[in-house]
């Protein structure tokens, strides 16, 4: 069926407003466009790892959450996850439920990457019928923006600040969409916010129907971390695309497909140039930062156009 | 007809779940516990239960899939030990103040480092504040027994229950035992029937919020209620066990105590030879007696009290250290048991004993009577915190 | 025990509290104004607006509410913190922030 945003967006809201998160943060954005991916006579439950999403989101009493929902702790989503839709497979065939339901994880990079990866891992072997989405918005966001393994490389953080010696983070982000797809499971995407909101919708959607273990990676660019203008969420999405600093794409069973090719492929420095986060890479003599990041982001480009038989 | 038959303790344990049928079991193998789920997931491959059983991969997955799960509206299990249970410790803390009615059989077994695998209790001791009902076994019938009354507990004050036994010397060894009837054991622990779950038809549940001062303190005097009211629980739900099988409990267990003028306070399986030993002293006219622990938590404070306010002198047998230069955990407990009951009077000494598997022998006991009989002479204490059975 | 979330207030007892902290409804955060955080607001121009809905999924805060008719309606300033994501997003300016006069 073609995708037609009005009909998506008349689809009743499963996040309610009265939420805490900062103005302009992407994370509602990305659980607000997985959560419309739901066939509306589906229910839900929805797990939150400990994150800015979660504080913000279930603040006793006010939850913004209309499904139901869980936090349990901050590396133990999956897990959590993978206990309540085994308590669905048995209660139901024990005959006390009848109705259907999806399950759907999310996490920050920190409860993803990091801290929560061996949940995750286990929960994805295990091969639950759930969705874990990480909301990535690559550094450790609640606790005031200290590095994550999904941190880029020289990125000014508060555990990696540049400083006169060591200039930002000196580790490249891990990849972890690929480590995800090394686990075989069925469904694994890697997408963002752009335009119509196409691409994250219809991924979110073969996430959620495809049986079994599925994991769907989502940039959810933070204002205050990577610091940038808040209104300007949805230009630093599209050049991280653009760039193909954050391409576009998703493996089915096995099968890595391209989901965008930049018809011209933008320099880095275009990406980069709009954080603050990067802002020390623009500093005279700092050159070889920018040329890095470059070779680094060509490298992973071309492995992926090879993967997807480009 | 009760059913009679040799199994170790973790079998028993096993064999209780199989009669429960639980929902689900989430459980990551280690020594001594790992032959419940061993048991238990062979059951659910030959088809006697239809338990649906998640093999994760550690323990703290394992805790946080049952509390998934039991807030989702399931009736939840696992088994543990030692370093696993202290790797779950986090989430135990919020399954409890999820009031969360999990149960988990743990057989406790001393905590690295040096690592060793042998029995003793620094691996429950460490979560005692925890939040959840803790049931202590002497032997193999009580840690079945325990466990079949378990679920009935929790389940009554929306707490989280362990049932501990002691690694190896129980879980391992072959004992006699009397099995209640599959049908039985069903009337009696019932279906869970909880108000409030995340699959609940047509009602949407949130679980596990972010509570600011304004409510946290609130929550938890709430969770020290549901402790408070699991006394009579507990107590309520022993009677109606030993009307179905005829064995009695109680919060404590009392042991020739009824003139007593030495006592020792010990929990688990090494109650059995402490009380050989004082079969033994009792023959030779000494007056000892001992009070066994069955449920740590809620702490037995009054009945404590009561059993112990007119011995003379007692020592408390701490199976773990507390390493605060001072005492175990059970001494501080019980000597603020009897000072809050106004009982000044018994003298006490807290022993440190069989740790890592170091044996207990009936020898071992008599000797802390010794000590006791000396003090009670004396009216001098002494050291008040001492190692039993350490070379020096 | 009904355990509304709107009887949760700050001066509820501990007898009378969710056991758990748990919430027993969906959606409770909408009693909750974030608008107040607001120093820019987003106004419409619907005579300019063309109801291409590229303005209502970026939304963080559920402040574009969508109509039976399929038509975006105006910004719920309840919700609204002014982040301005809208206003950028959309081709035909027809989003305007101006400064919060409160």
């Amino acid at each position: 069926m073609a995708y037609n945003l009005k009909e998506i967006l008349m689809k009743e809201e499963r996040l309610s407003g009265g939420h805490r998160m900062c103005a302009g943060c992407g994370s509602p954005i990305a659980i607000r466009a997985v959560l419309r991916a739901l066939e509306p006579g589906d229910r839900a439950v929805i797990t939150g790892a400990t994150s800015c999403m979660e504080v913000s989101t279930f603040m006793y009493p006010y939850t913004a959450w209309k499904d139901s929902f869980i936090h349990n702790a901050f590396e133990n989503a999956a897990a959590t996850c993978s206990g309540v839709e085994t308590a669905y497979r048995a209660l139901k065939k024990r005959g006390k439920i009848d109705e259907t339901y999806k399950f759907i994880t999310f996490g920050g990079d920190g409860g993803t990457y990091d801290i929560g990866f061996q949940s995750l891992s286990g929960a994805m072997e295990r091969g639950h019928d759930m969705v874990y989405v990480c909301y990535d918005n690559e550094a450790y966001m609640n606790t005031g923006i200290q590095r994550s393994s999904s941190t880029p490389h020289f990125a000014d953080t508060t555990t990696t600040p540049q400083g006169s010696v060591i200039p930002g983070k000196l580790q490249q982000k891990k990849n972890l969409t690929k480590i995800m797809v090394a686990h075989g499971i069925p469904y694994v995407g890697q997408t963002t916010f752009i335009g119509n909101f196409k691409d994250v919708t219809e991924k979110a959607h073969r996430a959620i129907y495809t049986p079994g273990a599925a994991f769907l990676n989502v940039m959810a660019p933070c204002p205050r971390g990577w610091r940038y203008p808040s209104e300007e969420l949805m230009e630093i999405t599209k050049l991280a695309v653009e760039t193909c600093v954050w391409p576009l794409y998703e493996v089915i069973e096995g099968k890595y497909i391209l989901s965008y090719r930049p018809k011209n492929k933008l320099p880095v420095e275009e990406y980069l140039k709009r954080q603050g986060r990067f802002a020390h890479m623009f500093k005279p003599g700092n050159e070889w930062m920018i040329q890095q990041v470059q070779q680094e982001v060509d490298r992973a480009w071309e492995e992926l156009l090879t993967l997807c038989g480009e | 007809m009760s059913i009679r038959e040799r199994l170790s303790g973790n079998e028993a344990i096993a064999v209780a779940m199989k009669q429960i049928n639980p929902d689900v079991m989430g459980a990551f193998p280690i020594t001594p516990s790992t032959e419940i789920p061993q048991y238990f997931s062979a059951y659910v491959d030959n088809g006697e239960v239809d338990t649906e059983f998640i093999a994760v991969e550690s323990e703290h997955s394992a805790m946080s899939t049952c509390i998934g799960a039991q807030a989702a509206g399931a009736r939840a299990i696992s088994a543990t030990s030692s370093c696993g249970l202290i790797y779950m410790a986090e989430m135990l803390y919020v399954a409890a103040s999820d009031r969360l009615p999990i149960t988990l059989a743990v057989s406790c077994r001393a905590l690295s480092g040096p690592i060793n695998i042998n029995n003793d209790h620094s691996d429950a001791m460490s979560v005692r504040d925890s939040g959840w009902l803790m049931l202590f076994a002497e032997t193999n019938q009580e840690a079945y027994d325990n466990y079949l009354q378990a679920m009935r507990i929790g389940e009554a004050v929306s707490l989280p229950i362990m049932i501990c036994q002691d690694g190896f010397i129980t879980s391992h060894a072959i004992e006699n035992i009397e099995l209640v009837e599959d049908d039985k054991v069903k009337a009696f622990v019932g279906e869970y029937q909880p108000q409030h779950y995340l699959l609940k038809k047509d009602s949407a549940m949130a679980v596990g919020a972010y509570a600011t001062p304004v409510y946290y303190m609130e929550s938890k005097r709430q969770q020290a209620q549901a402790m408070l009211d699991a006394k009579d629980v507990i107590r309520q739900v022993a009677k109606e066990f030993a009307e179905m099988t005829g064995r009695e409990y109680g919060l404590i267990e009392k042991y020739r105590m009824e003139d007593a003028e030495e006592a020792i306070v010990i929990i688990g399986s090494s109650a059995g030879t402490a009380k050989a030993a004082i079969e033994q002293l009792r023959a030779q006219g000494r007056k000892v007696g001992l009070v066994k622990i069955r449920s740590f938590r809620p702490f037995p404070a009054e009945d404590l009290a009561e059993a112990l306010k007119d011995v003379k002198s007692f020592a408390v047998m701490d199976k773990s250290d507390s390493f605060n230069a001072h005492c175990g955990p059970l001494f501080a407990e019980t000597a603020a048991a009897l000072y809050a009951a106004g009982v000044t009077g018994p003298k006490g000494i807290s022993y440190i004993y069989g740790l890592g598997g170091r044996d207990v022998r009936v020898e071992s006991i008599c000797k802390v009577f010794d000590d006791l009989l000396e003090i009670s002479r004396t009216g001098d204490v002494g050291d008040t915190y001492r190692y039993l059975d350490v070379r020096e | 025990m009904s355990w509304k979330a709107s009887e949760m207030t700050p001066d509820v007892k501990w007898q009378d509290l969710t056991p758990g902290c748990a919430i027993f409804e969906g959606g409770t955060s909408a009693a909750v104004q974030t608008g107040d955080w607001r120093t820019m607001k987003p106004v419409l121009h619907a005579d300019k607006c063309k109801q291409c809905l590229l303005c209502v999924p970026v939304c963080p805060d559920l402040s574009i509410p969508m109509q039976a008719d399929g038509k975006r309606g105006d910004f719920d300033y309840f919700f609204c913190k002014g982040c301005g994501i809208c206003a950028n997003v959309c081709p035909f300016g027809a989003i305007e922030m101006v400064k919060d006069e409160k």
